[in-house]
């Protein structure tokens, strides 16, 4: 009988440490208190006029046209092949007629636009199960249905070559950037479909997810090893800060990475054999009329999402959110591979001065050189302004506080500045990528672009590791 | 091909003034927060800005600086033998700091305006803490002129050449100070330079306690030093050094703000006491090790010099070796030349110059730790 209980005793506290073992604990970060956070109700579905497939989504993607103005398309029909591998295809979210080929400066190519017909006619890839699938037809079907550039290989952020298998692929079920569309909201009715997606990828490598909490809804998922990751702060839901905790990259090593919404459509993809693309989309920010979540596709033009905005006020349109998102203008489309939409304002008033002011409590700071501290709970009206000039980087202890990775961020910030590779890899450019370095860029009292930094030495390594 | 019809402002780039943009911009943005929004990367940002930090840190060093206004008013008395009451100290004080401030202010900015204004850049913050460093670590005598060259030489060889703040190795205010105390050092060191006006009133030494270092407990005493007078600030010194409880009030703005690293104040008064302690156990002197933490300018080094974030270490391992080896060679340069004792300028310098080798040595040493680590899953 004491035996007995002795053992039980043993394989409980196995079976604890098991659980710890799966436990990533972050303590850096920053949470950005700006205003405008979505409120939990879907408020309708936008059926846009027009969706555009936009090339520029895609990092590494160099795009060669497969259609031209007036042809029929169908939901999932080819629109872009990439041109170094011209498997690697980008289709149509809906059905309906190619209306414009929209060019930038130098004829880049910027979308192709789509004029839905409303009826959602799909090209059929076939419903399979993907248990049952192998490796090769599950890369088959991603490939053609258009959802293959959906997968991100790090290092460098770009799209993954399907000839690698990678050491791992890696989801992240939680988002912690500014007013993120809550993932446990956005996704309750596509649990399935995100099983299903993860069923697939794990045909090609292992998958591990990423959850905050125990309770999560993603916690049960199978096929895939789930790691808990508790932390309050930003950002603790990048995949990439995941990653460096649970299996750093090391040169010549590759891992794969797909957000909830790409993993939903694959698994719809093989569920029902048609592209559906149909998310829960956060419409945030302090200058969004009423803050909510709308049912749109990728490409959708933000100014159906956006609706009736103050003319007297400049807004900044950001597909994604403040840290990373893109500035896509009033007139922009919906990323690929983004659910929110945030909406600020253009700071372009000057404050009498700002920097002497003792208090200033309409702005936000996570120095204590300001007193936001002493208004824990509020929320800020924040906009686009720098709030000073760009100068060297003076100080050097504020960086590492919002990075809860084991990196030196202003060297490798400096490595990517002087394009020196050698200490770029020393300094681990293979573990990072902008987003990551978002937050230091937010708290730089010098202004500096870091993101951008960081992004051109990323472009060197690829040019260089070519 | 449309013309471009509208004319730069009168001071922007290609206006008639363009050539005083740098100038125009830094008062502009003085006054107020450019309009200027984000372009690329993070869409909002935090509200600090270098100006923010830099004031910060002038704001700390205030107590410090009015101490020592009133203290060379104080001294001058002391030394002529007649006391007019608080005020009239401060303001006699006052009047003979006044000027080291003018000369400061006026030489540096002027050489960090023309920088810009060549460099076609906007004019850095970062003098305004070196401008107000330099009087407060200079003797109140030490004449204009050489004031004047010490600060051109600080701004145009320790920074400019550099690329100014933020790319600088050497401490600016310091490296005034070791330029003073190397080409004249006769109105830098020995015990006529600290007290103004001394008119050859005998009545008192006019020697920093640092003198009497070498003789130990008995000779600190004769002349009239206790720990709290040291602490209080009441000796003859540089201007703003004397007074801890000042500095005390200084660091702990700078602290409570994250401008100035704890780690590195914390190593440096470790190693001070570390070495102190030693010397007293191998009787090198009988003077207890937290002595040295309120002599001469140990404490204003500690908290505003050795902080500077630029020049310091910048890894967090790197500032706990960096502060300690401070404070250490700091008191240990005190034991061993007597000649001039005063060892935290020279000890600070020095570590300025090791700080890259020191973050060299924590970033390897990370690299390979890094490189060894497993893949946990």
């Amino acid at each position: 009988m004491k035996n007995e209980y002795i053992c039980k005793l043993k394989k409980e506290k196995l079976s604890t440490q098991k659980i710890m073992s799966n436990k990533i604990y972050l303590k850096k970060g920053l949470n950005i208190p700006i205003s405008g956070e979505a409120a939990l109700e879907t408020k309708k579905k936008i059926v846009p006029d027009v969706v555009a497939v936009k090339p520029t989504d895609f990092k590494g993607f160099s795009p060669r046209l497969l259609v031209k103005e007036g042809d029929k398309v169908l939901a999932g029909s080819p629109v872009l092949a990439d041109k170094q591998n011209p498997d690697i295809l980008l289709t149509s979210p809906v059905s309906g007629t190619v209306k414009e080929i929209a060019r930038g400066e130098k004829r880049k190519l910027l979308a192709v636009l789509v004029e839905s017909d409303g009826e959602r006619q799909s090209v059929d890839f076939g419903a399979k199960d993907p248990s049952g699938l192998t490796a090769g037809e599950v890369k088959g079907t991603l490939l053609k249905s258009g959802l293959w550039p959906s997968i991100v290989q790090r290092p460098y952020g770009i799209i993954a070559d399907p000839a690698v298998t990678p050491k791992a692929v890696f989801v992240s079920a939680f988002s912690t950037a500014p007013l993120a569309a809550d993932c446990e909201y956005a996704f309750k009715d596509e649990l399935e479909a995100v099983q299903a997606g993860i069923t697939a990828m794990s045909r090609i490598a292992k998958v591990h997810v990423c959850v905050n909490s125990e309770s999560s809804i993603f916690a049960k998922l199978s096929d895939a090893t789930v790691h808990t990751v508790v932390a309050r702060k930003h950002p603790a839901g990048n995949v990439g800060v995941q990653i460096s905790h649970l299996s750093p990259i090391k040169k010549g090593e590759t891992v794969w990475t797909l957000n909830l919404l790409s993993l939903a459509a694959i698994g719809k993809l093989f569920k029902t054999g048609k592209l559906v693309l149909d998310r829960k989309v956060a419409v945030t920010g302090p200058a969004a009329k009423e803050p909510a979540y709308f049912e749109a596709l990728p490409g959708t033009p933000v100014k159906a999402l956006a609706g009736q905005l103050d003319p007297e006020v400049e807004v900044r349109f950001i597909s994604g959110d403040v840290l990373s998102g893109e500035n896509i203008g009033a007139d922009g489309y919906l990323g690929f591979f983004d659910n929110q939409l945030t909406l600020i304002k253009e700071g372009r008033e000057r404050e009498m001065l700002g920097w002497a002011n003792p208090l200033r409590f309409n702005q936000f700071s996570s120095s204590m050189a300001y007193f936001s501290w002493l208004l824990p709970k509020k929320k800020y009206n924040m906009d686009t302004n720098t709030h000073g000039g760009v100068r060297a980087f003076v100080c050097s202890d504020v960086y590492g506080k919002v990075l809860p990775m084991d990196l030196f961020p202003v060297y490798l910030i400096k490595a990517c500045l002087a394009g020196d590779i050698d200490k770029m890899e020393q300094f681990g450019i293979y573990e990072v990528l902008p987003e990551d370095l978002a937050l230091c860029e937010f708290v730089d009292p010098s202004k500096n672009d870091i993101q951008a930094i960081i992004s051109k030495g990323i472009d060197l390594m690829i040019k260089e590791m070519a | 091909m449309e013309e471009n019809t509208v004319k730069p402002g009168l001071f922007e780039k290609g206006g008639k003034l363009g050539w005083l943009h740098s100038t125009v911009d830094a008062f502009d943005t003085f006054l107020r927060v450019p309009a200027t929004v984000t372009a690329k990367g993070s869409h909002v940002r935090d509200a600090i800005d270098i100006k923010r930090v830099m004031i910060i840190v002038v704001l700390a060093l205030v107590p410090a600086a009015l101490f020592g206004m009133w203290n060379v008013g104080y001294q001058h008395d002391l030394a002529v033998g007649d006391l007019p009451g608080f005020w009239r100290q401060f303001w006699w004080g006052f009047l003979k700091v006044l000027p080291l401030y003018l000369v400061s202010y006026i030489v540096g900015l002027a050489i960090e305006f023309a920088g810009a204004q060549i460099k076609g850049e906007e004019v850095n913050e970062g003098y305004l803490v070196s401008g107000f460093l330099i009087p407060l670590i200079v003797p109140v005598d030490v004449p204009l002129w050489m004031l004047a060259v010490a600060v051109a030489f600080a701004v145009i060889f320790g920074k400019e050449v550099f690329g100014g703040t933020g790319m600088n190795f050497l401490n600016p205010a310091l490296l005034a100070r070791a330029f003073l105390f190397f080409s004249y050092p006769s109105k830098m060191s020995g015990s006529e330079v600290w007290i103004a006006h001394r008119c050859g009133a005998d009545a008192i030494t006019g020697a920093t306690p640092l003198t009497f270092l070498g003789d130990g407990m008995d000779a600190l005493g004769a002349n009239g030093y206790t720990f709290w007078n040291m602490f209080a600030g009441t000796i003859p010194g540089s201007v703003g050094e004397t007074s801890v409880i000042a500095i005390l009030i200084g660091a702990f703005i700078i602290l409570w703000t994250g401008v100035a690293s704890w780690k590195i104040m914390l190593s440096s008064v470790a190693g001070a006491l570390l070495v102190g302690w030693i010397g007293t156990l191998c009787g090198v002197t009988d003077i207890p090790a937290y002595y040295q933490l309120v002599m001469g300018g140990f404490a204003f080094g500690t908290v505003f010099m050795a902080t500077d974030p630029v020049t310091s270490a910048q890894t967090e391992t790197g500032k706990w070796i960096y502060g300690f080896l401070v404070g250490a060679l700091c008191v240990t340069v005190r034991f061993f030349n007597p000649g001039y004792a005063e060892g935290m300028m020279l000890a600070i310098l020095l570590m300025n110059t090791f700080a890259p080798l020191i973050d060299h040595c924590v970033t390897s040493s990370a690299t390979k730790r890094r490189a060894k680590k497993v893949s946990i899953v």
